[in-house]
């Protein structure tokens, strides 16, 4: 072996240590029992109660943190892409609406107890969570896209609420055409167009709509709302569950002050209990205490207002309207209604975790259940290796020794491109896999393109140096011009690509990248290696 | 030695006339068939709209899963069964059901079907506005790619085989989103990063003729233009067809064993694939041959 030949040997063989070293915690980590790499997926050292604690879930974290991730898609979990509304806001609070919504809902997965997941904002007013693992996709969505603005507001009076309600069926009966008949008695629908549609209308405080009137009630007060010429001081809500009057099934209708009393933002602490609702014990409900300060301004209201009801609106949905019986001084109260133990506890983490500052929608989901991601892994894993086998098979029936040359090249493309992926935080896609896959396929091309070359100067009665140097030289300018122009598509996809895309891109390029390295510059040391050992004069090609 | 391919002399630039026709039908085919179709059936990502992945046990019929869909007040859904009777696809436009659809879908076919398990496996939701984005997207990336493409090729080599590198990858990844439609798959995300892809492949091939077509015109500087070319063509023939072998290999692995989710991903690959080393031998070459004929008689001509 020449110096230089020993230089890029050691070189090689460093190359090799460090991949390996990088891989060792990936082949830890998946060595695992499924058990264990669920705990270790979990560990929190944030959540250790002792050092001893700490120490443990810390290494756990670093084995996570340090070994190739799977992506959703593999693994299972849920990818959302929420949009901020901003539309209501002034351009003050506008500003720093996404930080704070993102800090919100941090709190709310947070509680929820979600292995690592990711929230990242994405340009001007969108916010991408990726929440990987095993969950109730349902819950979660709910917990994370709940505005949750709790605010408290006055029932009005029998009288205001009929008052308000003749006005309305005033407003629209004007603007229905009938009503230019004059003088003539009008049907019930056309004389009172709202109301008719109330099966009670303003009795204790509250109206009562059957259910399949309640979207075309919905309708109307949408259309007056709209209209700015209407001027009314007041707000309407509905009970946030459907409930019974005289067998039949509707929503109870309030009319509420305009402007709430008090808002959820003093909530302190809030909790999921059961032992709420004194005619349903068992039934969930969270009770919530206030800070201090809100404590004294709901003792105020209360005793300003005892005799009359106060509506408890959750995001615009009346959760109940208690009667103030006397003043409240330490600003205690609970929610009541027809919820499941998981709604409650739901509600219990995003009054403590506070209001979004405005509206969220969610516009892109993708969620893959974990029986889906098993079956991916098991494909994607079935796929590579028959892939991959297909090709060493041809190479090394087609090209005898040398296809073991570059057999061998491609196995350290292979652990090369993997230990990039474990150094960089990559994770690993279905699609990734397909491009893992495929970069095998296409890493061959460059020591096919040389093998032919040499065979090409052994036919032109050129020595087997000779034939070995000039084919190596003579590809390599149309290997690099070759994996250049797969690279360039190869950038453009990753450029723009989502999630999994974008996997795939990803492993590609590095799989090309590498290949330069190791199907031209391996391949070439173990020729030299073996032929300047011995005088040779006949090559396995 | 195992030898494919070797010391072949075909005429290939003689015979150019048949490869124009063969090109011409498959790409008349692909225009027809997008035409025909509406073009390209997008999916999804770029429409918007939501897809579910369901797997019920025991498994119900088609008929019976479209009618506890629509029961559920989901209008407009189309279902289809998977390889696996138990999975179900169901496509829903935007905003067809009014309520969060995956759980709804659940509830629908629980409620349906007594006693049975549904599953949900996979669900793809994405918002009219986010589908439009995607859309730009992908077109930028496209034009992206082809640009750098077209960019690299232009400085490597004489712009007149540039045209004809350019338009073999046209016709490599316009006929393979032919054949999507033909097949009537969706054009999704990973449909377009397999057509990128294909174009990266089909350029890759090409630069490897056309590389070996310039060393030619160095060593055999008096012969025709359409003679180097052959010799070009027939000296790296066994190089193409063996690339494309081992690639093939793979993208037919991935098309049996990878699974629904990447099944169009693999399928767009191998079209792309075998039309792309039918094309560098053929279309590119033949069309810088013509190129440079046609150039060759404007300079007489004046």
């Amino acid at each position: 072996m020449t110096k230089s030949d020993q230089r890029k040997f050691f070189f090689t063989l460093a190359g090799v240590i460090v991949c390996l070293i990088t891989l060792w915690p990936t082949f830890q980590f998946y060595a695992l029992s499924p058990a264990k790499r669920q705990e270790v997926l979990q560990a929190r050292p944030a959540s250790a109660t002792n050092d001893e604690d700490r120490q443990r879930l810390e290494k756990m974290a670093e084995l996570r943190d340090r070994s190739i991730k799977l992506g959703l898609d593999l693994q299972g979990g849920m990818y959302l892409l929420l949009e901020v509304d901003k539309s209501k806001l002034g351009p003050a609070e506008a500003k720093n609406a996404v930080d704070q919504a993102m800090q919100i809902i941090r709190n709310r997965i947070d509680q929820f107890g979600v292995a690592e997941p990711s929230i990242q904002k994405q340009g001007d007013n969108r916010i991408l969570i990726q929440l990987p693992g095993l969950l109730d996709q349902g819950r979660a969505k709910e917990l994370i896209g709940q505005t949750a603005l709790l605010e408290f507001k006055l029932v009005k009076s029998d009288e205001e609420h009929r008052a308000i309600l003749d006005r309305l069926d005033k407003y629209f009966a004007l603007r229905s055409s009938a009503s230019a008949a004059g003088g003539v008695a009008l049907p019930d629908s056309l004389a009172r167009p709202l109301t008719s549609r109330f099966l009670v209308a303003g009795q204790g405080g509250e109206s009562f709509v059957l259910t399949e009137n309640v979207a075309a009630v919905e309708a109307m007060i949408s259309q007056v709302r709209a209209d700015s010429a209407f001027v009314l001081d007041a707000t309407f809500g509905w009970e946030a569950h459907e409930t019974e009057r005289e067998a039949r099934t509707g929503r109870v209708f309030y009319v509420l002050t305009a402007d709430p009393l008090m808002q959820g933002k003093e909530v302190q602490s809030a909790q999921m209990r059961l032992d709420l609702d004194e005619q349903r014990p068992g039934a969930p409900g969270v009770s919530f205490t206030l800070t201090s300060r809100g404590g004294a301004t709901f003792a105020d209201i209360t005793g300003a207002n005892v005799g009359r009801r106060l509506a408890i609106v959750l995001d615009n949905r009346v959760q109940s309207a208690p009667n103030i019986n006397e003043r409240i001084p330490r600003g205690q109260g609970s929610i009541t209604g027809s919820f499941t133990e998981e709604e409650a506890q739901n509600l219990a983490i995003v009054l403590r975790s506070g209001a979004l500052p405005a509206p969220v929608t969610v516009v892109e989901e993708r969620t893959v259940g974990p029986s889906l991601g098993q079956d991916s892994i098991q494909q994607g894993l079935m796929a590579g290796a028959i892939g991959a086998g297909a090709v060493v098979l041809f190479m090394i029936v087609y090209y005898r020794l040398s296809g073991l040359v570059a057999v061998m090249a491609l196995l350290l493309n292979v652990l090369g491109l993997l230990a990039c992926m474990a150094g960089f935080h990559a994770t690993l896609t279905l699609p990734g896999i397909a491009g893992i896959v495929l970069t095998i396929g296409m890493a061959v091309d460059a020591n096919v393109l040389v093998f032919e070359r040499i065979r090409e100067e052994l036919r032109n009665k050129k020595t087997v140096l000779a034939a070995i140097e000039q084919g190596y030289a003579r590809a390599y300018r149309t290997i690099v011009d070759a994996n250049v122009t797969t690279l360039l598509s190869a950038l453009a996809l990753m450029w723009f690509g989502t999630g999994p895309v974008r996997g795939f891109a990803v492993t590609l390029s590095i799989g090309l990248i590498i290949n330069m390295i190791t199907a031209v510059g391996v391949s070439k040391m173990i020729f030299d290696a073996w032929s300047l050992r011995r005088k040779v004069n006949s090559i396995s090609i | 030695m195992l030898q494919i391919l070797h010391n072949i002399n075909v005429d290939w630039m003689g015979k150019r006339a048949i490869a124009y026709t063969i090109s011409g039908a498959c790409i008349l085919i692909s225009v027809l068939s997008l035409i025909l179709h509406g073009g390209p059936r997008y999916g999804v990502d770029f429409t918007g709209g939501t897809l579910v992945e369901v797997s019920v046990t025991p498994a119900p019929s088609v008929d019976n899963v479209r009618h506890a869909i629509e029961g559920a007040g989901i209008e407009g859904a189309e279902i289809q069964r998977l390889e696996k009777a138990e999975y179900f696809l169901i496509r829903m436009g935007v905003g067809a059901s009014g309520k969060d659809p995956a759980p709804a879908v659940r509830a629908a076919l629980e409620k349906a079907q007594e006693g049975s398990t549904v599953e949900i496996r996979r669900v793809e939701s994405v918002g009219p506005r986010v589908g439009g984005e995607l859309r730009g997207a992908a077109i930028k990336a496209v034009f992206l790619a082809l640009g750098l493409i077209l960019a690299y090729v232009a400085i490597r080599y004489d712009w007149r085989y540039s045209f004809g590198a350019v338009a073999a990858l046209f016709h490599d990844v316009f006929i393979a989103l032919g054949a999507v439609s033909l097949t009537n798959r969706e054009l999704t995300l990973t449909v377009v990063a397999a057509l990128l892809t294909i174009a990266g492949f089909s350029i890759n091939d090409t630069i490897v003729v056309f590389d070996r077509i310039r060393e030619r015109k160095q060593s055999l500087r008096k012969e025709p233009p359409a003679k180097i070319m052959n010799i070009a063509v027939n000296e790296t023939l066994s190089r193409t067809v063996i690339t494309s072998l081992t690639v093939t290999l793979t993208v037919l692995a991935l098309f049996f064993f990878g699974g629904d989710v990447i099944h169009d991903f693999s399928f767009t690959m191998l079209v792309g694939v075998v039309f792309g080393t039918y094309s560098s031998v053929y279309v590119a070459s033949a069309l810088a041959l013509d190129t440079q004929l046609w150039l060759e008689r404007q300079g007489k001509k004046k």
